[in-house]
């Protein structure tokens, strides 16, 4: 009687699927944005209000945009990480300074160093969402064509910028 | 292991505040019955089990906001959930849209109907052809017919 | 020392708990009797064992032993006592040896209840529930002891979550607890049977009362956590759909199912597959549910910590103990077939319409709570299915469910004849419409078809359940416990689909801001801040309003919702004002201080609310009324019934 077995069968089935589902990550929500190109926008400068900080001014070689804010404990913790990279003068890192007060963000590049070209002051949040932003930190890799080509959620460290990040940027020098 | 309990832990306070807007509703009712649906069809990236009417997350008040505008703009409801998915995924909708991998959760509830209206007819079709004395062993079980 | 001590006890536990699967299991299956004696004897050991291990741990939280890891985790020196009790089974690991002790309780309570049931089939059942209790407690030795400890001990400890400082926590664990594990009797009595090779209408008689009691606590304790939620919350919804909330939906569904199913093996030896099958997947289901909740695989506000080991375990339990279950039905199922059968139109039928739809209902929860998991599993992308979805999913198959059952609580067996009662079903149905059209236009006004529809159903099977009772005793005959139990839930249900229909019809809800001196209208209803203040509570300070609500001029109530700073966790929280009425909840909560005094506000109008509440109740107070029928309360013995039976047989053979 094949059909008194149905039962124990899709009992199998779902077990596969719940061992499977174990070891998924649901912290990380995908980027729709991955391969589509990066928004524009025109922004205040942190330091230097009267100016503006424009993604048109990147356009044309790689940059990293971080999102960053001074409430924010894992940009505290991936900052030296992110000035050792600065450091290295691969490719400008732009920040996004999300959700904050000028003053405060002003205060803490200072005492804690820039690892920015510019940082764009994002107090609405609005070109925060145009970028899916979600949470901070964040840190986008977008090419020469103006393509974000990768998303990192959670605090930069050297590691994720070897293995994520360099090759990447490899690839696209290359190509050029 | 506890930064993890610390997290959800966190999750947990940042659900129990009521999000309540401040800003004024919509003149119109039927743009405000919009608003109030759409915003209850949102998730929260944040506070991931509410909805973004619900959550008092700082996204939630902003996408709470952007909500508002597309819809003062004259945005259909379409468009607004592709305004919403462009940038955060499908992930942000509460009612899946009708795609291709959603296709059997949506074709689910009628297809279990069908079929379970399809089995139990077969079935008593079955049994209705068979006699309906009682099974002898089950004599000294036998209670009065009207019971429940 | 103590807290070793209770450790110490939990694996002499585990260790009584394999000799009674073992004795239970094999004095049954090679009939011998001291071996059956024995199981008892290490069912009351365990129990003892088990329960002295969670007084431990409660002592701990008694005495704000900060150095068990668990209390630190949990409780604070100024928490008041009775939360620092409940918060033994606040988290993971203090809420499994709850689940342990429960477990224990219900195997006791089948050990010493079972007068009338052949030694044989107890023993095997308590057997099997050894073995399920064997694999928790294991789960709790390996994986998450709460008798762990912190050294050095903290200084005090981080407290319990301010949403579970409530009462709520006092009740709704255990009673949900009781009412999942509850399950595991039935589950237990199918096993025994398929082990037997016997299963029939007295074995039915026996696992009755046993579903229906666990059925019962389910229904309270899935009835308080939704009641919990929307005082505490302050939030007006009293269902969010979360999977941890489907989680204990599904075996309350399966449940329903059983025991409408075991009527009819009970009555004529009928769906004993059919039983089987649901009383091996209610308890799955259970199981299933505590998976979902410790493993981080679906995400839930309501989730312990989440952590893949321990998830890994509970799927290990799942797959031995619901596989071995199912392959067991695979091989012994083929036995129980039946040769009766019964007509189209028939009690018989209405209950397998009921089953199937009730099934069918438990897969789309089970498809919505799982298709995330699923595609993600698949690499087919990240979605998300929420309340929306399983508002209109879960709507088609219970629509006609809720139909049928009006004239399927009257169908006869083998064969209805509605007759006179099929008259009066015509009549209360049309009374049924005019009641709902009326109740729309005049009482609330139009809101749409479902609106009506919701009304009429309700009042038809509500006046449907009536029926029956009412000419009984009309006609003079007497009124078993089974059938008012039976009318007293059909009852229930009709009340709560009165009340989910008005609230969700005629619901209103505004935010604004308003400061002291300053009112605004909802509803018909004036809502004035009187006063805006400071209050200190026992571990928390708050910002206290006073909102006066008038109608018509006439004070109707005045509400204090707060603000709430709970000082070791530092975590805002808001207490809702409510004023309840049977007619309507008028909720008052306080959002946030906008400057100059004034906060922002929202008010809430729900109408017809706490019907929602009582229906459920009601459905479990039938469902408690109908356990205690005469029939299950038989004083005589299993073997006296056998002896007596006999006899009779032999008087007829000789006259």
């Amino acid at each position: 009687m094949v059909r008194y077995l149905i039962p124990v069968a899709l009992l199998a089935a779902l077990l596969a699927f719940f061992f499977v589902g174990l070891d998924r990550d649901k912290e990380t929500l995908p980027s729709p944005l991955i391969g589509k190109p990066a928004p524009q926008f025109t922004l205040p400068r942190v330091g230097d209000p009267a100016k503006t900080v424009s993604s048109s001014e990147f356009a044309g070689h790689p940059y990293v945009l971080n999102v960053w804010a001074t409430w924010c404990v894992g940009c505290r913790q991936e900052h030296e990480a992110l000035l050792q990279i600065a450091s290295r003068g691969e490719v400008p890192i732009v920040g996004l300074n999300w959700k904050d007060e000028m003053p405060l963000a002003e205060q803490w590049l200072q005492q804690l160093g820039n690892p920015y070209v510019a940082t764009a002051f994002d107090q609405e949040g609005r070109v925060a969402i145009d970028w899916g932003v979600y949470g901070a930190p964040e840190t986008f890799l977008i090419n020469a064509q103006g393509t974000i080509i990768h998303k990192h959620v959670a605090p930069m460290t050297l590691e994720i910028w070897e293995k994520e990040f360099a090759p990447l940027l490899d690839q696209t020098a290359g190509r050029k | 292991m506890r930064k993890l309990f610390a997290a959800i832990l966190l999750a947990l306070f940042a659900l129990q505040a009521v999000a309540i807007d401040t800003a004024p509703a919509f003149g119109d009712p039927v743009l405000q019955a919009r608003y109030e649906k759409l915003s209850r069809e949102l998730r929260c990236l944040q506070c991931r089990s509410e909805t973004i009417a619900d959550s008092n997350a700082s996204l939630a008040e902003d996408l709470r906001r952007q909500l508002r505008e597309l819809i003062a703009a004259g945005k259909t409801d379409d468009e607004i959930m592709t305004y919403m998915t462009d940038r955060y995924g499908d992930y942000v909708r509460y009612l899946p849209a009708v795609k291709g991998n959603t296709l059997l959760l949506w074709a689910a509830p009628v297809l279990l109907v069908l079929i379970g209206a399809a089995a139990a007819a077969v079935v008593i079709a079955r049994k209705s052809k068979l006699p309906d004395d009682d099974l002898p062993e089950d004599d000294r079980a036998r209670t009065g017919m009207d019971a429940p | 020392m103590t807290i070793e001590l209770g450790h110490f006890a939990l694996i002499l536990a585990f260790c009584l708990t394999l000799s009674q699967a073992f004795f239970g299991l094999a004095g049954a299956a090679w009939r011998r009797p001291h071996w059956i004696a024995l199981t008892k004897n290490a069912v009351i050991g365990q129990f003892v064992l088990t329960a002295f291990a969670f007084g431990t741990l409660m002592y701990a939280f008694y005495r704000n032993d900060f150095s068990v890891l668990y209390v630190a985790q949990n409780s604070n020196s100024e928490l008041p006592t009775i939360y620092r009790l409940a918060a033994t089974w606040g988290a993971h690991e203090g809420s499994l040896l709850l689940w342990l002790l429960v477990q224990a309780a219900w195997t006791l309570a089948v050990a010493s209840f079972s007068r009338s049931i052949p030694e044989v089939v107890t023993s095997r059942v308590l057997g099997v529930l050894g073995l399920i209790s064997a694999g928790f407690a294991l789960f709790i030795l390996t994986t998450s002891s709460p008798f762990a400890r912190l050294w050095p001990a903290a200084i005090d400890g981080r407290d319990l979550n301010p949403l579970l400082q409530d009462p709520g926590l006092i009740i709704h664990p255990p009673m949900q607890y009781t009412g999942y594990i509850g399950l595991s009797v039935p589950f237990a009595f199918a096993i025994a049977a398929m082990l037997e090779g016997k299963l029939d209408s007295v074995w039915a008689r026996w696992v009755r009362p046993w579903t229906n009691v666990a059925w019962v606590f389910l229904t309270c304790g899935i009835t308080l956590g939704s009641w919990w939620a929307y005082y505490e919350l302050g939030w007006g919804g009293w269902w969010f759909w979360d999977a941890v909330e489907n989680a204990s939906f599904m075996p309350w569904l399966v449940a329903t199912a059983l025991i409408h199913s075991l009527a009819v093996t009970e009555k004529r030896g009928l769906f004993k597959s059919w039983t089987l099958l649901l009383s091996i997947t209610a308890f799955s289901l259970s199981v299933l549910g505590t998976f979902l909740v410790r493993s981080g695989v679906v995400e839930s506000v309501h989730a312990f910590a989440s952590d893949p080991k321990r998830g890994l375990f509970i799927l290990t339990f799942l797959a031995l103990c619901s596989g071995s279950a199912l392959g067991l039905y695979a091989w012994r199922a083929p036995l129980f077939r039946t040769n009766t059968g019964f007509a189209p139109v028939s009690r018989e039928s209405f209950l397998l319409v009921n089953n199937v739809l009730l099934v069918g209902a438990t897969i789309l929860i089970l498809l919505g709570t799982l298709y995330p998991m699923f595609l993600d599993a698949l690499d087919l992308g990240r979605i998300s299915v929420g309340p929306p979805y399983f508002n209109i999913a879960f709507l088609i198959p219970m629509l006609p469910l809720v139909l049928l059952l009006a004239p399927g609580m009257h169908a006869g067996w083998k064969r209805a004849s509605y007759g006179r009662t099929g008259v009066l079903l015509l009549v209360l149905l049309i009374v049924a419409i005019i009641a709902a059209v009326t109740l729309d236009f005049a009482a609330y006004g139009w809101h749409s078809i479902m609106t009506t529809v919701g009304f009429a159903l309700a009042i038809w099977v509500g006046l449907a359940a009536l029926v029956d009772p009412i000419s009984r005793l009309r006609k003079g005959h007497s009124l078993s416990a089974g059938i008012i139990g039976m009318s007293v839930a059909h009852f229930g249900l009709a009340l709560f689909v009165l009340g989910v229909t008005t609230t969700e019809s005629y619901r209103q809800e505004t935010d604004l801001s308003l400061r002291p001196g300053q009112s605004a209208e909802l509803a018909g209803f004036q809502f004035t801040m009187t006063r805006l203040g400071d209050v200190k509570g026992p571990n928390f300070d708050a910002i206290e309003s006073e909102i006066r609500v008038t109608r018509e001029g006439r004070e109707v109530a005045v509400l204090h919702p707060q603000k709430r700073t709970y000082r070791v966790q530092k975590n805002p929280m808001t207490e809702a004002g409510i004023d309840s009425r049977w007619t309507r909840h008028l909720l008052v909560s306080m959002g946030a201080p906008l400057g100059d005094g004034a906060w922002s506000l929202r008010l809430q109008y729900k109408p017809m609310v706490q019907f929602i509440w009582l229906g459920a109740f009601t459905m479990a107070f039938g469902g408690l009324i109908a356990a205690f029928d005469r029939r299950y309360r038989s004083r005589v013995t299993a073997d006296a019934a056998v002896a007596a039976t006999t006899r009779a047989k032999t008087a007829a053979k000789t006259a």
